[in-house]
């Protein structure tokens, strides 16, 4: 195994800000884990996140991504060997599901046979029946099947790395469950690396291999799901762990007491 | 009316002709320089600010008293008065077409980098298409407002339609008047046309032939 992103003590401070939005940071993820980045808002994981495929770069350290040290890759160039996926989706409204999925490879100049065969590959590989949906538009679908078309054009050129931020954040709970399991699945399958920023703690626990605990810009902790439960680092995330038993004891005892009054 | 026509048929299409000349190569004049200055402000909102501010005050100016000021300078005739329109538009046109890419969804924008397209690919595959239809909202206003100031034109001495109504006026010849007026209104409606039918073209193009939803 090589180490797909390395962190060395990095640290990104805004133009005007008073603190810094991720604050020497040090880290190493190997290569196919999938690695969950858990945080409220504001606490610097999307910034983090941005920082891997440098839409952001840091004030100080440096990042490798296979390691190479991306300060001296041309960002668009390594922009095309990670995928990357959004809340608010952003699929292209004037282009079609195809075209929306072909755009990394037709970039990079895949031939048309080529890039037809991939397309139905992801739509199939994100459940969605070729045929129909391939022509469809970005507004003729749901919440739901525009985040698939979102990770099937993340997927497309085939990268070794997914940057996910908080993709199904914005997605009803039960859609939700089945985007987690379809990610797994896909992750399972490919041995790629998935970092995956989240807020949701259950679902941090769920889909990481690995857990990484944020708080006002530094790691609290980067462990097992099953270690963060047991043990966790600090006050913070043991506060956190105890907020998401508690929630789900009260939800059980609700849930299973006689004739669920409320 | 007809008579009118019959008997100055000659008259008439020289002055649409001139007009057609004038409003033509303004516009075509008008949306290069806009969009080269669109290119280049529409990265800083600062600048943007600042460039349509200058450009608003210049459309304050009556145009009467632009085509005054700009006699000394690059004489009587048709020129001078596209020199004006070319001016006036470009309140027009660098507001609308600034207004129509700032107007496109910043996640879009932001997947699209994500996904390593250049800043050239970016606007040319993604913002600018999204852009397309506000943009040409503004050519076709832009279009309007040419046709009707051109006709000012008349009175520094570029021809065009608004010689006859000039004329008309000084004359208190109604039908001259009201030829001039249509023949304007002709005008219009001929050149958004042509503008809906290129704008369907460069639709095709960019959609694979396809009409979005």
């Amino acid at each position: 195994m090589s180490t797909a992103v390395e962190f060395i003590h990095v640290s990104k401070r805004f133009e005007d800000a008073a603190s810094d939005a991720v604050e020497d940071v040090s880290f190493s993820i190997e290569e196919g884990e999938l690695v969950t980045i858990l945080g409220t808002s504001g606490c610097g994981k999307t910034t983090l996140l941005r920082m891997v495929n440098s839409l952001i770069r840091p004030s100080a350290g440096s990042i490798k991504v296979f390691d190479k040290d991306i300060s001296s890759t041309y960002p668009v160039e390594l922009r095309r060997q990670i995928g990357y996926v959004i809340q608010q989706i952003g699929l292209f409204p004037h282009m079609t599901v195809r075209h929306n999925i072909a755009t990394v490879p037709k970039i990079l100049g895949w031939s048309k046979d080529k890039i037809d065969a991939r397309v139905d590959e992801l739509l199939e590989m994100v459940n969605l029946a070729p045929d129909e949906f391939r022509d469809r538009y970005p507004s003729q679908l749901s919440g739901g099947q525009q985040q698939r078309i979102g990770l099937a054009r993340a997927l497309a050129a085939d990268p070794k790395l997914m940057l996910l931020d908080e993709p199904f954040g914005a997605i009803d709970a039960i859609n939700r469950t089945v985007l987690q399991d379809e990610l797994i699945n896909i992750h399972q399958k490919s041995r790629k690396t998935f970092l995956f920023v989240t807020h949701d703690i259950l679902e941090a626990l769920k889909l990481g291999t690995r857990v990484m605990v944020m708080d006002k810009g530094s790691i609290r902790q980067f462990d097992t799901p099953s270690e963060i439960l047991k043990n966790p680092a600090d006050d913070y995330v043991k506060q956190l762990m105890d907020s998401f038993r508690q929630g789900f004891a009260f939800a059980l005892e609700r849930g299973m007491g006689p004739g669920e009054q409320r | 009316m007809i008579e009118y026509f019959i008997k100055y048929h000659a008259k008439l299409t020289k002055a649409l002709l001139e007009h057609i000349q004038i409003v033509g190569l303004t516009l075509v004049i008008s949306i290069v320089i806009a969009m080269a200055v669109t290119l280049v402000i529409k990265d800083s909102k600062r600048i943007s600010k600042a460039v349509l501010q200058v450009c608003n005050v210049i459309y304050s100016i009556p145009s009467l008293a632009l085509f005054a000021i700009l006699i000394p300078l690059s004489g009587l005739g048709a020129k001078t008065a596209v020199i004006v329109l070319v001016v006036y538009n470009q309140y027009i046109l660098v507001r609308g077409f600034t207004e129509g890419l700032s107007m496109v969804d910043r996640a879009v924008l932001e997947a699209a980098a994500g996904m390593g397209m250049s800043r050239w690919q970016i606007f040319a595959r993604v913002q600018f298409p999204l852009a397309l239809d506000s943009m040409v909202a503004s050519i076709q206003i832009a279009i309007i407002s040419t046709i009707g100031i051109a006709t000012i034109g008349a009175t520094i001495g570029a021809g065009g339609l608004g010689s006859i109504l000039f004329d008309g006026m000084r004359t208190q010849n109604t039908v001259k008047i009201l030829w001039g007026t249509v023949l304007s209104v002709l005008l219009v409606l001929v050149a958004n046309a042509i503008l809906n039918y290129a704008v369907k073209k460069i639709n095709e193009r960019l959609h694979g032939g396809k009409k979005r939803p």
